[in-house]
C-alpha cells in the first residue's frame, strides 16, 4: 500500500533515500541539513545500514567514497561550508567513477553566512566546485514530494553512470512541510556487478555505455582505485597525454552524449509566450503563481523549471529562446544559471536576471513587477 | 479557495507543533493541499516564534503566507510583531491571559477585524493540569471559530502526532478548545 505522509523537505530525503536503497550515510550535521542525517541515523540501522558521523565534512565524503566501493549506496548532506570542504574529494569519485549522493542544502553565503535562511548561491559550485575538467549531474527539487523522487533518481543516475550526483536543494524545500506518497514500489537501478572472472576484470574498461561494471572490496577482484590518472587495469599512467585524454573524455562524454537522457525540465504555458521565466528548486514555487497573475492581466507568460540545473538543459532552452522574446531567470543569488541562460540563447531572446539573496523566496508580486518593467 | 493562517507565540509554546497539526489534517484527513512552514533560526528559542499554513483545494505554488486570513496569537509579543499584516475583516484569535488587548484595539477597528478570545493556556493549566497543551487546546478553538479544517481531521491529526500515552489529554484539550465560545 502507498503511504502518505505529511513531512519537512528533509525527512523525505531521508525517507527517499531508504527507498533507493542507502545503507551507508557519512556526514557531519550542519543547518539547514541536519535532519537528513538525524533521520537517517534513525532509519539506516533499522534497514541494516550504517550511520556514521565523522570528524568532519573532508572526513564524511572520504567514507562515503569507501562505503560505496564496499558495495553499498552511499550519501552524505551537507551545507554550503560543508560542501566546500568536500570539494576535492568530489573530484576524486569523478575520477575513480565511484557512485554516491551528495544532498547540498543551500544557505546565505560566502563562509558561514546565513545558517538558517534559504539560498541559491552553490549552482556554480556544483559544476566547477572540484579542480579539472568533469560533467556533474546535479538536481534540484521545488517540493517535498520532489525531495523524495529526486533523491532516489540522484541515486539511480549514480549508479547508471557510476559518478556522484548533488541533489542541490534549498533552505525553503528543506524545512517546509508537504503532503507525500510514498509509492508501492520504487524503480531501482541496481549496482551493475562484472561477469568477468576476478583476474578478467578491468575495472575501468571503456564499455559502449561509457561505464563499467562495479566490483565492491573483499570480493577478490583486483581494484587499484587512484585520484591519478589510471588505465582500464587502474594503474597509474600520468604521463601519458593519449592515456589522459581518453579517459578524462570518457568520463566527460558518458554524461555529455547521454545529456538528453539525464536532463529534466517541465513547461507550462509556453506555446504562446512572449516571456518565459526559468528557475530551478523552490523559486519555481513563485514563478508558477506569477505566471497565473500575469496570465490574469492578458499577459503572454510561460514558465520552464529546471530539474536537472547540470547537465544544463541546453536545446531545452534554446528552443525557449527562438520562441519567446524576453527569457527571465528567477534565482536565489547574484546571477549563476542566468549565464547558462545566456550562452544557450545567444541574441535570439533577450535574458534578464531576476535575483534575491537574504534568505527569503521571491514574492510572486515582485516578479510581476519586473516583468512588467521590459513592457 | 486560498487560506492563510498564522500562528505566532513564544519559544515553547509549540505553535510550530499547532501548526504541524493543522497542515497535517488538511493535507492527510480533508484532503486539500497544505503547505506548513515556520520561523527558524536563534528568534525560535524564547523569543517570538511563529508557524504559517497554507490551505487550498487547488494545488499550491507560493508556498509562504503573504496577507494572513486567521491570525493566532499566544503572547503578546508575537501578536504586536506579526499583526501588522493580517489581512482587512481577518480573524483574529487571541489568548486573552497572554494579551493586552488595549494596545491593540485601534488596529482592530480600523481594519474591521473580527476579534475571538480563546483562553487556551488558563484552560490548559485549569482543566487539564498541563500547561503545555495549550496549542492543543487553542487547535480546538481554531477549528470551531474558522472551520479551516474539520473536527473530524483535527482530531485524527492530533492523534497521528502526539506520542503515544498521551492521546486522552491531548483529545480532553481538543475537545475544550472546540466547545470554547469565542
Amino acid at each position: 500500500m502507498s503511504k502518505e505522509l505529511f513531512v519537512q523537505g528533509n525527512e523525505a530525503c531521508a525517507l527517499g533515500a531508504i527507498e533507493a536503497g542507502c545503507r551507508f550515510f557519512g556526514g557531519y550535521p550542519i543547518t539547514p541539513s541536519t535532519e537528513i542525517a538525524e533521520d537517517l541515523a534513525i532509519l539506516l540501522p533499522k534497514h541494516g545500514g550504517s550511520f556514521i558521523q565523522m570528524e568532519d565534512e573532508i572526513g564524511a565524503i572520504g567514507a562515503v567514497i569507501g562505503a560505496s566501493w564496499s558495495g553499498l549506496k552511499s550519501m552524505t548532506a551537507t551545507s554550503g561550508p560543508g560542501f566546500s570542504l568536500m570539494q576535492e574529494n568530489i573530484g576524486y569519485a569523478q575520477i575513480t567513477e565511484t557512485p554516491m549522493v551528495i544532498v547540498n542544502v543551500q544557505r546565505g553565503a560566502p563562509s558561514t553566512g546565513q545558517p538558517t535562511m534559504a539560498a541559491q548561491g552553490d549552482m556554480m559550485q556544483a559544476r566547477w566546485g572540484s579542480h579539472g575538467d568533469y560533467e556533474p549531474i546535479t538536481l534540484s527539487p521545488s517540493s517535498v514530494q520532489e525531495f523524495f523522487d529526486f533523491t532516489i533518481e540522484s541515486f539511480n543516475l549514480a549508479e547508471k553512470y557510476r559518478i556522484p550526483v548533488i541533489l542541490a536543494a534549498d533552505e525553503v524545500i528543506g524545512h517546509m512541510r508537504e503532503k507525500i506518497i510514498i509509492p508501492d514500489k520504487v524503480d531501482i537501478i541496481k549496482r551493475v556487478m562484472p561477469k568477468e572472472k576476478p583476474e578478467e576484470f578491468l575495472p575501468f574498461k571503456a564499455e559502449p555505455t561509457g561505464t563499467s561494471p562495479m566490483a565492491p572490496f573483499g570480493e577478490g577482484y583486483n581494484l587499484p582505485i587512484t585520484g591519478l590518472t589510471h588505465d582500464e587495469r587502474g594503474y597509474p599512467d600520468t604521463s601519458s597525454p593519449e592515456a589522459h585524454s581518453k579517459l578524462i573524455t570518457r568520463l566527460c562524454d558518458k554524461i555529455l552524449k547521454n545529456r538528453e537522457n539525464i536532463v529534466s525540465i517541465e513547461e507550462r504555458m509556453c506555446d504562446d509566450a512572449d516571456i518565459i521565466l526559468i528557475s530551478y528548486g523552490a523559486p519555481v514555487r513563485s514563478i508558477f503563481t506569477a505566471v497565473d497573475l500575469a496570465r490574469d492581466e492578458g499577459l503572454k507568460v510561460g514558465s520552464i523549471k529546471i530539474n536537472t540545473p547540470w547537465p544544463f538543459p541546453e536545446s531545452q532552452i534554446a528552443t525557449a529562446a527562438e520562441t519567446a522574446k524576453h527569457l527571465f531567470m528567477v534565482e536565489m543569488n547574484l546571477g549563476q544559471m542566468v549565464h547558462e541562460v545566456e550562452r544557450v540563447a545567444g541574441n535570439k531572446a533577450k535574458v534578464h536576471l531576476i535575483s534575491k539573496i537574504g534568505g527569503e523566496l521571491h514574492k510572486p508580486k515582485e516578479i510581476l513587477s519586473k516583468i512588467k518593467e521590459i513592457n | 479557495m486560498r487560506k492563510e493562517v498564522r500562528i505566532a507565540g513564544f519559544g515553547g509554546q509549540g505553535v510550530i507543533l499547532a501548526g504541524i497539526i493543522i497542515g497535517k489534517a488538511a493535507s492527510l484527513f480533508d484532503e486539500k493541499n497544505a503547505v506548513q512552514t515556520q520561523s527558524y533560526g536563534p528568534e525560535a528559542r524564547g523569543g517570538a516564534s511563529r508557524t504559517e499554513i497554507v490551505i487550498s483545494d487547488e494545488e499550491i505554488h507560493y508556498p509562504k503566507v503573504q496577507n494572513p486570513d486567521i491570525l493566532v496569537a499566544m503572547s503578546h509579543e508575537a501578536l504586536i510583531k506579526y499583526m501588522g499584516d493580517l489581512k482587512d475583516k481577518g480573524i483574529l484569535i487571541i489568548d486573552p491571559d497572554m494579551i493586552d488587548e488595549s494596545e491593540i484595539t485601534e488596529f482592530v477597528e480600523k481594519h474591521k477585524i473580527k476579534l475571538f478570545r480563546a483562553k487556551a493556556t488558563q484552560t490548559a493549566q485549569k482543566d487539564i493540569g498541563l500547561k503545555i497543551v495549550a496549542n492543543i487546546v487553542m487547535i480546538g478553538a481554531i477549528t470551531n471559530i474558522t472551520g479551516i479544517v474539520s473536527y473530524d481531521a483535527a482530531k485524527q491529526a492530533i492523534l497521528d502526532t502526539v506520542p503515544k500515552g498521551t492521546e486522552d489529554k491531548n483529545i480532553n484539550a481538543f475537545e475544550l478548545g472546540y466547545a470554547m465560545d469565542g
